[in-house]
């Protein structure tokens, strides 16, 4: 086991690897300056001169193959440098916004599970009843409507009823736990529904799938109790595909959400994408980019995990 | 029997005697769905005492799992309309209340399934699954359960039930999931065990240790058994009583001895005579059953089997009746007295000359095929190493068919693929016309391809299901550029449908459409659009019916006479092999046992390996099985990660010595054409 999660933590590297060569050949093909665009943005006019002096102390200067050099360095000691339009290293621009992002991520997980396994579970065994129905329209209903625009109207119902808006600043759970859940709830409920209908439509097909195999037969004909049938014998098979499809999606809620964090006036990681690749900064992206990879990569691993926990069949060696 | 007795007849059917443990009347079980209304089970009535083996005896949709599920109430409530009347030690099982039947199920009536792959839980232990109902159904706590778990796990023969507790299904073998699935019936001490094809997906070996099993088992615990099979040796073999079933009905009800003696219904009859018969010498082609099982959504009135009867009559049009022609003895055939004058053996119009040593077509020497090295020259020290071919050297006439039979994992099927090209071999060689396809398969792929050719297991899923079947056929002429024009490639298939015995309109056809017979056939069209001289049968006729499987059979056998076809006949079919083969090799964890003539083979096998196989396939006559006093195989293939060192065969050999266990013996010529391994049998004397 610990021989599997060392050897799987090293094929990581490669992989990446790859992800920082590609980032860093992408920002470097695509058009676009972030000098010009610092000094000159907003109509500033400045001399040449100065455009050069500015490149050089961001060290842009220098031929690609040695800013390539720069970035390996500093991922393999770990320094991401600093933003080039703030100047503030990249890790601590990072760093707040990440744990916004995550804790989101993770109470929207936890929404969309909590909600999706009674709900696939009831839907799949009373298949064709009006319960399956209303949960089928619930579940087609959230895939059809953006989160962004299920907070918005969020936000209009709290205004209106209760002429409250959560609050704007983050304050971090162990700090203040009522504020923070009072600001991340309601986001959280908005991206756990659109989450949750995902996961009720895997968690129903897998289940009825599961209920017509010969052992759930073999455990009927054994006399069990319908409810150790389902408990027992189909749900812990149902849920080998529906935990994939849990990871994948978490994987994307980190810095994948950035109309939702805009709507709720979240400064989260999608905010400081979307400003990171606009104003070119380069060393941002690379770092924002590197963050998402590594997250990506871990949620399949613990999505594998998962699964030996759940089959015997498949065991790491 | 006259029409009037036989009206009156009926009435016992309707009306069990209290001697019966389940007494089955006028089970009726109907499927609802969207593209019509099937009757699975019409009327069915049979009974079953205690402690009695009863047969139920059918092709597929004859109706009998179904109808074994329906006495279970296992059938999904939603689709299927039961009726009809259960009766099990006094209750109605129809009528009981959906607790108590909970209650009953796997205490009183257990079942055992087909599959023991699937019919187990996959995530769930062994321990966890046997000990389940012991604790739901008799109370106990979990100690005592593990304890019973143990007892039952050893009385189905299990080595080392503690360990096995432990473990989970994917870690035993097929024969010993089975034997767990065995120990889980017989938990709760039933009354009555329902095996519905308990063997079909074993091996023979391990099919006959598993119904002496269940035989003994259910003997000495005075349980009934329903036996679920297609299988007329199995029936033969183990059943006090038989029912016949065909589309959905009964079409014959006797105790075993006279229903194989003087079968009642030209349906058995035909049974009987289109399965071939592992001790007889081949005399003739099989009779076969003409046409194909009838259509349940669209039934005719009338005896559901006369359309592919020989001996219909107009009354066969009338709906029958099961009636007494006997003590004991149903049948709902209108002619039934005049099947015993059918029975005579038809004359001898099809039997093989065999040809004096026919110039080999195909030659292989040393064939060795080794799974799961890496290609390069840096190999993985612990990557587990599969011989699946070792050593294998033989050869196939012109014209000539040899069989190939062995149990599952024996390596006969890579033997076939690295024939065809399918796989590349480790080393050795195969020379076809004399010329060496191993060595250059790559670079003359096509050249050498269409001389040899194909028919795969699984008409099911071997056709492409988005390929209409003229587009099938004639792909191999297009790859080999074989058809000037689409005029001329619509006219060779046409042709080579017609050969198989299919119309040309099935052209248009998609595989769908078409029954797995006919989807067989068109595999063999598409083996011989090219012409071969060598075709590999593998396992070609073992996922079909067995009216079906004498159809395709014969099919077979006269295309080879008609184009001089050598074939290489796989199967674990030991009565098919014999009656279509000239000569059969044996093998065995991928080494060649036995290979000799094919009467010279079933008369007088002489590997160890070879008499065992012969003695585990159940023969259909109950006379003979009686009589039989076969020795079983002991155990279970040894894996072939991990073969036994000298004799493969050494761990299973009742006349192993000591030699056995270091020198590996080699393949030696006994009598003329007669070859054995083994150390311990008489040389060229004998």
């Amino acid at each position: 086991m610990t021989r599997y999660l060392a050897h799987r933590l090293l094929l990581a590297l490669p992989t990446l690897l790859g992800v920082a060569v590609l980032i860093f050949i992408m920002l470097r093909v695509v058009p676009g300056d972030i000098v010009e665009l610092k000094l000159r943005g907003e109509g500033g006019t400045v001399t040449q001169d100065v455009v050069e002096r500015e490149r050089a102390r961001l060290g842009l200067d220098k031929p690609i193959a040695a800013q390539f050099g720069d970035w390996m360095v500093g991922l393999v000691t770990l320094d991401f440098g600093k933003s080039m339009w703030t100047e503030r290293p990249v890790v601590d621009e990072i760093s707040l916004r990440f744990k916004l992002s995550f804790e989101l991520a993770i109470l929207s997980m936890l929404i969309a599970v909590a909600a999706a396994l009674p709900l696939g579970t009831v839907s799949a065994l009373l298949r064709d009843t009006w319960i399956d129905y209303v949960v089928r329209f619930i579940s087609v209903a959230g895939l059809a409507m953006p989160a962004f625009w299920l907070g918005m109207l969020m936000i209009l119902a709290l205004l209106h009823f209760f002429n409250w808006l959560p609050p704007i600043t983050f304050m971090p759970l162990w700090q203040d736990p009522v504020a923070n859940l009072s600001q991340l709830i309601w986001p959280a409920l908005a991206v756990g529904y659109r989450y949750s209908a995902v996961v009720t439509r895997m968690l129903r097909s897998s289940i009825l799938e599961v209920m017509n195999e010969d052992y759930v037969r073999t455990a009927r004909a054994k006399g069990m109790r319908e409810r150790i049938v389902i408990g027992r014998h189909a749900l812990r098979n149902a849920l080998l595909p529906t935990t994939t499809v849990v990871g994948l999606e978490f994987a994307f809620l980190i810095g994948g959400l950035v109309v939702t964090e805009q709507v709720f006036n979240l400064n989260g990681l999608g905010k400081l994408f979307v400003q990171a690749v606009t104003r070119n900064d380069f060393t941002l992206v690379q770092g924002l980019v590197m963050l998402v990879a590594t997250v990506s990569v871990l949620v399949n691993l613990a999505v594998d995990l998962l699964y030996a926990a759940l089959d015997p069949r498949i065991r790491y060696r | 029997m006259n029409p009037s007795s036989a009206l009156h007849a009926e009435a016992p059917a309707r009306e069990p005697d209290a001697g019966y443990l389940l007494a089955v009347s006028d089970l009726r079980v109907r499927f609802e769905s969207a593209r019509g209304v099937v009757q699975a089970v019409d009327g069915v009535s049979y009974g079953v005492r205690r402690g009695e083996t009863v047969a139920l005896v059918g092709e597929s949709g004859s109706g009998k799992s179904v109808s074994a599920l329906a006495i279970m109430r296992l059938l999904p409530r939603a689709t299927a309309r039961v009726s009809g009347k259960v009766l099990f030690d006094g209750r109605d099982l129809l009528a009981l209340p959906a607790a108590q039947m909970r209650a009953l199920r796997g205490r009183e009536i257990a079942m055992i399934f087909q599959e023991p792959m699937t019919s187990l839980n996959p995530v769930l232990s062994i321990g966890l699954q046997l000990t389940e109902p012991l604790r739901a159904h008799l109370g106990l706590s979990e100690a005592r359960a593990r304890q019973r778990a143990i007892e039952l796990l050893t009385q189905v023969g299990i080595t080392d039930p503690e360990h096995r507790l432990r473990q989970y299904p994917h870690q035993l073998s097929g024969g010993m999931r089975q034997r767990v699935m065995i120990a889980m019936a017989l938990s709760c001490g039933p009354k009555l065990i329902i095996a519905d094809e308990p063997t079909t997906a074993l091996d023979v070996t391990i099919q006959a240790q598993i119904l002496d099993l269940l035989r003994d088992l259910s003997r000495r615990l005075g349980i009934a058994l329903i036996l679920i099979t297609h299988n007329l040796g199995i029936v033969a073999r183990y059943a006090d009583r038989v029912n016949v079933m065909y589309a959905a009905q009964l079409a014959e009800q006797a105790a075993c001895g006279p229903l194989f003696a003087t079968p009642q219904h030209f349906y058995t009859l035909g049974l009987l005579r289109s399965i071939p018969r592992l001790d007889r010498k081949r005399t003739a082609r099989l009779a076969t059953i003409e046409g194909l099982l009838p259509d349940l959504r669209e039934l005719l009135p009338g005896c559901r089997f006369a359309p592919r009867c020989s001996a219909r009559i107009t009354a066969c049009e009338n709906a029958p009746r099961l009636a007494e022609v006997g003590p004991g003895h149903r049948s709902a055939c209108v002619r039934a007295n005049d099947v015993a004058a059918a029975l005579e053996p038809a004359a001898d119009i099809g039997a093989r000359r065999q040809k004096a040593a026919p110039a080999p077509l195909l030659e292989i020497e040393g064939l060795k095929k080794h799974f799961g090295v890496a290609a390069g020259p840096r190999v993985e020290i612990r990557t587990p190493l599969v011989i699946a071919v070792d050593d294998v050297s033989l050869a196939i006439g012109r014209g000539e068919t040899l069989g190939l039979v062995g149990e599952s994992g024996c390596g006969k099927t890579t033997l076939g693929r690295l024939i065809v090209g399918l796989e590349t071999p480790t080393s050795g060689r195969i020379r076809i016309d004399g010329r060496d396809i191993a060595g250059d398969a790559v670079h003359d792929f096509r050249g050498f391809r269409h001389k040899v050719q194909m028919v795969f297991q699984d008409p099911y899923s071997s056709l492409n299901p988005r390929m209409t079947i003229g587009g099938f056929i004639a792909e191999p002429l297009r790859v080999h550029r074989l058809a000037p024009s689409r005029a001329a490639a619509r006219e060779r298939v046409a042709d080579l449908l017609g050969q198989v015995g299919l119309y040309p309109y099935m052209a248009e056809r998609y595989p769908h459409e078409l029954s797995g017979g006919q989807r067989q056939r068109v595999g063999i069209a598409r083996a011989l659009a090219l012409e071969p001289s060598l075709i590999v049968c593998d396992e070609p006729v073992s996922a079909l019916d067995v009216s079906i499987q004498g159809q395709v059979i014969n099919l077979l056998e006269s295309l080879r006479d008609r184009h001089e076809l050598s074939l290489l006949f796989i199967s674990h079919d030991l009565a098919v092999v014999r009656h279509i083969c000239d000569r059969v090799a044996v093998m065995y964890l991928g080494k060649l046992v036995e290979l000799a003539d094919r009467d010279a083979i079933y008369d007088a096998p002489r590997h160890p390996y070879t008499r065992a196989l012969l003695d585990a396939v159940p023969v259909p006559d109950p006379a003979i099985e009686a009589a039989r006093r076969p020795s079983r195989l002991k155990g279970e293939i040894p894996s072939p990660l991990d073969p036994p060192a000298g004799c493969v065969f050494h761990t299973r050999c009742p006349i192993a010595t000591e030699r056995c266990r270091h020198e590996v013996p080699v393949l030696r010529e006994l009598s003329p054409g007669h070859h054995a391994a083994c150390h311990n049998i008489g040389g060229a004397a004998a």
